[in-house]
């Protein structure tokens, strides 16, 4: 008996289907005609950019990656697999959470002045390729920016018109661990649809679930087939290697207590040494929402204009009062954001803050390993590198 | 003057990130660099009143935005009080507004002082410098409501008889029955005769029921760590303390992640807490 | 009328003590006045006396050269004024001004420190209140020096 279940939760009595990856063009197509900017992953600049995609000639065919502490390369792999590779650099929070964005303008009037919302309402978006960790991290800023004290608009009008095609991941890069944080590789809801590319020689297609009456509709618009059980072995199995495959772990076993107690733990010291306050993990990070505004004028001085930028903690600016800085040292720094990640978090939004991405890991210019830096802490190995 | 496309004033309560336009009613000097500044809404609409202790996101067109703690008299509705230090570029542009000048504000924000908690039972407030400021709504809430409140006991350290704040009032709230008023300053010239000494020396000279207390403390983070130690020497209880913290805001909604402290957003989880909930974060030394 | 002796034993600072040392204490004491405005010792003067306020007010003041004259702090009853007649070079560091009309119980220091040497008991408990003292006056003056309230 088939019937379905609202939003948010895998449709009940309704089997995966298949979708041969040829079809894959006809996703594309079906949300552009209902009007959404399809948003996907695209060859850039050396490594796998977020971008507008109208067809799946945009998507980075035949790639895969390489991640380490650092270090990150796009290699070629198999020749037609669309989604072979892991996180990039860039998140979703790109189009939800813009890095630049005007909260208004204002013009005066009189000695007082006028506010002025002027805002282009972007979108609708789709999202094409959203993984597990990346899922987890839009769901994590929903419940900062839509259901806490006060709802931000900017992300809420973006955030309710998405339409998301999740994609599970069939390999971890080195840098993953989203598994021992329990945010992927499988994704189970809080997606319109959901993928996974399987593909070999000889055979490339999509299983294709949907996770809500927006992805039913759609879903009956392309022609796939219901998935065979051997398949469905098949999808398994690749899910279990790719979690199989993650190496990096974080144990959050007592972890929140530890980072809460462990404020004066000398260990901060040789843990954040290398670190240049550079700001790159927090600005790789799909979670971390600090932003900051800046007020302006034109040259006429009559007109002026709020604009909201992503900001850091790890700026020296950030912590700034009474002419200091409150968080003077990158160990004090390094310290906040780890603590925020895995403890404060909690306290404030009921999950860790981490999603297991692995970019921060990657994107360090000097190889900072946050799953290192808990590890250190937890085992008291003073002799430990960061 | 370049054409923009559907412009339309949008009505401010729906986004806690637009400033409502107010009116510069008076600026009065209060010492050399400090200045309270008197606004009503500009529409005239008495939006909804303030609890003491709360905070307001003050924007200069064009220059930039402050979170300053309102310090008028809640019972005046509508009608918002701050009193403000010139440290910098963008205090500076706020005491210099002029009676008629526009002014954008949002909030209110943060919790208030425990004033329900307090009826019935004495007021302790203890200021150091400007952090009198966010008090004095507490004492014009007492005074008026005198037979809710027991004894109202003002204990106000500054740093010279120049920069003490609001002295007119102080000697008005003085006289009020049931109240004591005491002052000092950390450096005093031969022409002051008050107090001279830390605002801890103060305590010797109040008239405390410590276990029928209530106190509320605000002022420089260290003041306010030697002063909690010495209301618990004096026997009061750790939940009957209460303090206002200060960090960086840009947002004063949650949002922009500055003002965090341990795990608590100052901007809705304070600025207001009580003693009990950051009293392990107060030791700790760049948090 | 209040005797000496209970005037002494009943002051905050020397609470606590027994009868016999408040004996002692007595020696060495006399009822003092000083009007308001006047000066009760100046800085560079011979120390051999401290006292017991017991109304009044007296400020602690520093005439620093090519500077304003500043006061480090105000004494009221209950305090204790004066510590620098236990330690040579027993010499005054401060003006003492007494701002208000003030009465107290002025101590002998050369009385007691005669009977400290002959009586360790009594010096003890005098040490030990006095070193008291000191510990809290030095904690509030770092405090001062914090300068908290100042511009950063």
């Amino acid at each position: 008996m088939e019937h379905a279940v609202e939003t948010g939760v895998t449709i009940c009595g309704r089997r995966p289907h298949m979708l041969e990856a040829g079809k894959l063009s006809e996703l594309i197509a079906a949300l552009a005609r209902r009007g959404y900017t399809v948003i996907g992953p695209t060859g850039r600049d050396g490594s796998v950019a977020l971008d507008r995609i109208d067809s799946v000639a945009d998507l980075p065919a035949g790639y895969n990656d390489e991640q380490s502490p650092g270090h990150y390369r796009l290699k070629h792999g198999q020749e037609q697999s669309l989604f072979a590779y892991a996180v990039g650099p860039q998140s979703w929070k790109k189009y939800l959470h813009p890095a630049q964005v005007k909260l208004w303008s204002a013009e005066r009037t009189n000695g007082s002045f006028r506010i002025l919302n002027n805002d282009s309402r972007p979108g609708p978006y789709a999202f094409l390729g959203v993984r597990a960790c990346d899922l987890a991290a839009i769901h994590a800023l929903d419940r900062i920016l839509t259901r806490d004290r006060y709802r931000d608009p900017i992300y809420s009008t973006r955030r309710e018109s998405l339409f998301i095609v999740a994609v599970q991941c069939t390999q971890s890069a080195d840098t993953c661990f989203c598994k021992s944080l329990g945010t992927g590789p499988e994704i189970s809801q809080g997606f319109d649809l959901a993928l996974t590319e399987l593909c070999s020689p000889g055979s490339h297609q999509f299983i294709i679930r949907t996770g809500s009456r927006r992805g039913t509709k759609l879903l009956s618009e392309l022609k796939t087939s219901p998935a065979s059980t051997e398949i469905l072995q098949e999808e398994a199995q690749a899910l279990e290697a790719a979690a199989h495959r993650q190496r990096r772990n974080v144990n959050q076993t007592g972890l929140k207590e530890l980072l809460n107690k462990g404020f004066d733990d000398p260990r901060w010291e040789s843990i954040s040494a290398r670190c240049m306050t550079c700001a790159n993990c927090t600005m790789v990070c799909p979670t971390c929402f600090c932003t900051t505004v800046e007020d302006g004028n034109d040259l006429t001085l009559h007109h002026a204009e709020r604009w909201r930028r992503w900001d850091s903690c790890f700026t020296l600016s950030f912590s700034y009062i009474h002419g200091g800085s409150v968080r003077a040292s990158a160990k004090a720094r390094y310290r906040q954001w780890l603590t925020h990640k895995f403890s404060a978090w909690i306290d404030q939004f009921g999950t860790p803050g981490c999603v297991g991405c692995g970019r921060c890991i990657t994107w360090c210019p000097v190889g900072i390993d946050l799953t290192e830096s808990v590890r250190t802490l937890q085992e008291g190995d003073t002799n430990g590198n960061p | 003057m370049t054409a923009m496309a559907t412009l339309e004033a949008i009505p401010v309560a729906n986004d806690p990130m637009l400033p409502q336009a107010y009116i510069v009613q008076h600026v009065d000097k209060e010492t050399s660099d400090t200045f309270s500044i008197t606004v009503d809404p500009e529409d005239g609409v008495q939006h909804c009143s303030f609890k003491p202790g709360q905070f307001s996101m003050l924007w200069v067109f064009g220059v930039g935005e402050l979170p300053i703690s309102i310090s008028g008299d809640p019972a005046e509705r509508g009608r918002l009080v701050y009193t403000v230090r010139s440290v910098g570029k963008a205090t500076n542009s706020l005491v210099s507004r002029k009676p008629g000048d526009g002014i954008g504000v949002r909030g209110p924000f943060g919790t208030g002082w425990p004033l329900e908690i307090a009826r019935g039972r004495d007021v302790i407030v203890v200021a150091g410098g400007i952090g009198l400021a966010p008090l004095r709504p507490v004492i014009y809430e007492v005074l008026q409501n005198r037979e809710q409140y027991g004894r109202l006991v003002l204990l106000y350290g500054a740093r010279s008889p120049g920069d003490v704040l609001y002295r007119k009032e102080l000697a008005t709230w003085a006289r009020q029955r049931e109240t004591q008023v005491l002052t000092t300053v950390d450096y005093g010239g031969l022409s002051w005769h008050g107090h001279v000494g830390v605002v801890t020396t103060l305590f010797k000279y109040a008239r405390l029921h410590p276990s029928r207390s209530v106190a509320m403390i605000c002022g420089p983070e260290i003041m306010m760590r030697f002063v909690t130690r010495e209301l618990e020497l004096q026997g009061l209880k750790r939940e009957d303390i209460y303090v206002s913290m200060e960090r960086n805001m840009k947002c004063g909604v949650g949002f922009c992640g500055h003002c965090q402290y341990g795990p608590h957003f100052i901007c809705k989880d304070g600025p207001v807490f009580p003693y009990e909930r950051i009293r392990p974060l107060l030791d700790k030394y760049e948090l | 009328m209040e005797t000496l002796e209970r005037i002494i034993a009943e002051h905050p600072f020397f609470a606590g003590l027994e009868s016999y040392y408040t004996g002692l204490l007595t020696g060495c004491a006399s009822n003092v006045r000083f009007p308001a405005g006047s000066y009760i010792f100046k800085e560079g003067e011979p120390a051999n006396h401290f006292y017991l306020i017991r109304s009044g007010k007296v400020a602690l003041e520093l005439f620093p050269p090519h500077d304003r004259p500043i006061t480090v702090e105000t004494l009221e009853q209950g305090e204790v004024l004066g510590w620098s007649w236990l330690l040579p070079p027993y010499v005054w560091t401060f003006h003492g001004h007494a701002t208000q009309e003030t009465r107290a119980i002025a101590l002998d220091g050369k009385c007691l420190r005669a009977k400290c040497e002959q009586n360790h008991d009594l010096g003890y408990e005098v040490w030990k209140r006095f070193a008291q003292l000191m510990v809290r006056r030095l904690h509030a003056t770092r405090l001062q020096l914090l300068d908290i309230y100042a511009v950063k």
